[in-house]
């Protein structure tokens, strides 16, 4: 019987032999990072732990990103651990403001995750990295702190859920449209310790951005991760960026899968989720009209140079709702410099947007864009629960660039059809 | 391990912001933590709360971000024990992990009343409800797990394998 590719990549991660799903394993880690909200816990249990040094100096991350640039004094001091501890532990992938961005999108573009790696980072949307053929979980500070002193992870050898995409995108139709429909047919805990491998001819004609834009979301769906096979698109970004050998895998035609779902997306409109779960995904068409205070256009779901293009695509020659705060934060500081040098941050601007210096920012309710008590946000980030984004009577909708862009203009949520 | 307490019980999808909202995440210190627990749940439930007392909750308890803050808030809180339905697998691993004992039972979640007490003996996987006189099983968590949770949680099996692999010279 043949292998999936997540089976191939913990095989090849791992001594134990002939694994079989359910087992424990401990799996050999390519490259584990942390944030400013996981890694202060996991530093501290890092030097309780007696380790004298982390286990390879070049694959260990430290990003200051979810309350940083520093938005407080006690996350200044958070910021400050991170800093400290990359001095003293020799660190080398420790990302100082003005060099950082929101780590999910920052570590596959500075080529340190890879085809083929087995990627622990402390924190949820670790998943994203699935997208490079890679196998990317989210995990807690204490494992973070495990990883660092260890090397390896335990974890149990998870069953795949494979879906199958066909049939023509229809216009304004993204990545994350498919993944917020894909959450809705099977809910946010039907992949549940499973892994989502996408597949299918639609996904073979995604943009890198796009399959990480899916990949990022599978979580949302309960999943260990979300993965899709490496192809020339995946080779295409990682050469040049890549910082050390790695291996491709793929699934065998073969391979045991617990369940296939096969999605035509052909009738598949853009899709809205509405608050207070990521399932609750609508049609555009029964979406709109919903009045909206603030639209936010970034994070690791969304805040790529594509994103900002398509945005900017929208936004030219328009003008944002006067009663509304349109807040655009490109995810790293290169795509942020690629969005002025094509002119996109000149677009924003003039049509009344606010544009950010990289962050999570807002999208976990941090700073830099919270809901007042009854507020109404559009954004382009992940998740809608109540407070996500401040106020525990605030609300979040869960949707594209395109349609966080076109939402801006018309001060209610909108389609980019209806903007001229 | 025999844990007693009662029952607190929660709806499906209770999320990791809800448990520990975000705006609290500037600290690590679980007792100031453990002040805004479920705080945009029910504002009241730290004050309500006893040592001891028991979670049971229905499907995909602990879903959302990774943040290790929201079992460390319960614990500090007073939660001895979480049952639910079914866990978010982050959630499930970092309470495992920070040795915060946690069961999966349908029959828990859907025959247990808020207020009733109950029994559990960890080892064995028996969980009785001393108030309704019922008892239910629930099953074992894989060995190398209880070993874990048994031992505090795993920065206390970390400290053992860094002596053993002579990381600590």
């Amino acid at each position: 019987m043949g292998k999936t590719i997540v089976e191939k990549i913990l095989s090849a991660h791992t001594d134990t032999n002939n694994l079989k799903i359910g087992d424990i394993i401990k799996a050999r880690v390519d490259f584990a990072f942390a944030n400013d909200i996981t890694a202060p816990i996991a530093l501290k249990y890092f030097k309780e732990s007696g380790a004298r040094q982390v286990f390879d100096k070049k694959r260990v991350g430290l990003i200051p990103d979810h309350f940083a640039p520093n938005k407080d004094i006690k996350s200044a001091e958070q910021c400050k651990l991170l800093k400290e501890f990359a001095q003293e532990y020799e660190i080398e992938n420790y990302f100082e403001i003005g060099k950082m961005g929101v780590e999910h999108a920052l570590l596959p573009e500075k080529g340190l995750v890879l085809p083929g790696d087995v990627v622990v980072g402390a924190d949820s949307h670790t998943d994203t990295s699935g997208a490079l053929g890679a196998f990317a979980i989210g995990v807690g500070s204490t494992d973070f702190a495990a990883v660092m002193a260890l090397g390896e992870v335990w974890l149990k050898i998870p069953p795949t859920i494979k879906f199958i995409f066909s049939g023509k995108l229809n216009k304004w139709v993204s990545g994350k449209d498919l993944i917020l429909y894909t959450i809705s047919k099977i809910g946010v805990d039907g992949a549940n310790y499973k892994v989502m491998e996408f597949s299918g001819e639609v996904i073979k004609g995604l943009s890198m951005d796009n399959r990480f834009t899916m990949c990022n979301m599978a979580i949302e769906a309960g999943a260990k991760t979300g993965i899709i096979e490496p192809d020339e698109i995946t080779l295409e970004y990682v050469k040049g960026r890549a910082k050390r050998p790695f291996q491709i895998y793929n699934s065998d035609s073969d391979a045991h899968y617990e369940k296939i779902i096969e999605i035509d997306i052909s009738k598949i409109e853009p899709q809205v989720a509405f608050p207070y779960l990521p399932e609750n995904a609508k049609p555009i068409s029964k979406a709109k009209g919903i009045k909206i205070d603030q639209s936010i256009i970034g994070s690791c779901t969304n805040g790529r140079i594509e994103d900002l293009r398509i945005a900017a695509e929208i936004l030219k020659g328009q003008q944002v709702h006067s009663e509304v705060r349109l807040i655009i934060i490109p995810a790293t500081q290169d795509i942020y410099l690629q969005a002025i040098r094509e002119g996109l941050v000149d677009i924003f601007i003039t049509a009344g947007g606010a544009v950010s210096t990289p962050t999570c920012g807002p999208c976990l309710g941090g700073y830099m864009g919270i809901l007042a008590k009854g507020e109404r946000a559009i954004s382009t980030t992940n998740r809608n629960f109540v407070g996500r984004m401040g106020h525990p009577e605030s609300e979040v909708y869960l949707a594209s660039p395109a349609i966080a862009a076109a939402s801006a203009i018309l001060g209610r949520i909108a389609s980019p059809e209806e903007v001229k | 391990m025999i844990i007693k307490g009662k029952i607190w019980k929660f709806k499906d999808n209770i999320d990791t912001d809800v448990i520990i909202p975000a705006r609290y995440l500037n600290t690590t210190d679980p007792k100031e933590l453990a002040l805004h627990c479920m705080e945009d749940y029910d504002s009241e439930f730290v004050k309500k709360i006893s040592q001891g007392d028991i979670i049971v909750a229905g499907r995909n308890f602990g879903c959302g971000s990774s943040r290790e803050h929201a079992p460390i808030a319960l614990k500090a809180a007073g939660v001895s024990c979480i049952i639910a339905q079914s866990f978010a697998r982050i959630f499930f691993r970092n309470a495992i992990n920070i040795g915060l004992p946690i069961f999966e039972s349908e029959e828990v979640a859907d025959q247990c009343s808020e207020g009733d007490l109950l029994e559990i003996d960890t080892e064995q996987g028996v969980i009785k409800n001393l108030s309704k006189n019922e008892t239910y099983k629930t099953n074992l968590l894989p060995k190398f797990i209880q070993k874990i949770i048994s031992g505090g949680g795993l920065r206390e099996y970390v400290k053992e394998e860094v002596k053993r692999r002579k990381i600590n010279v």
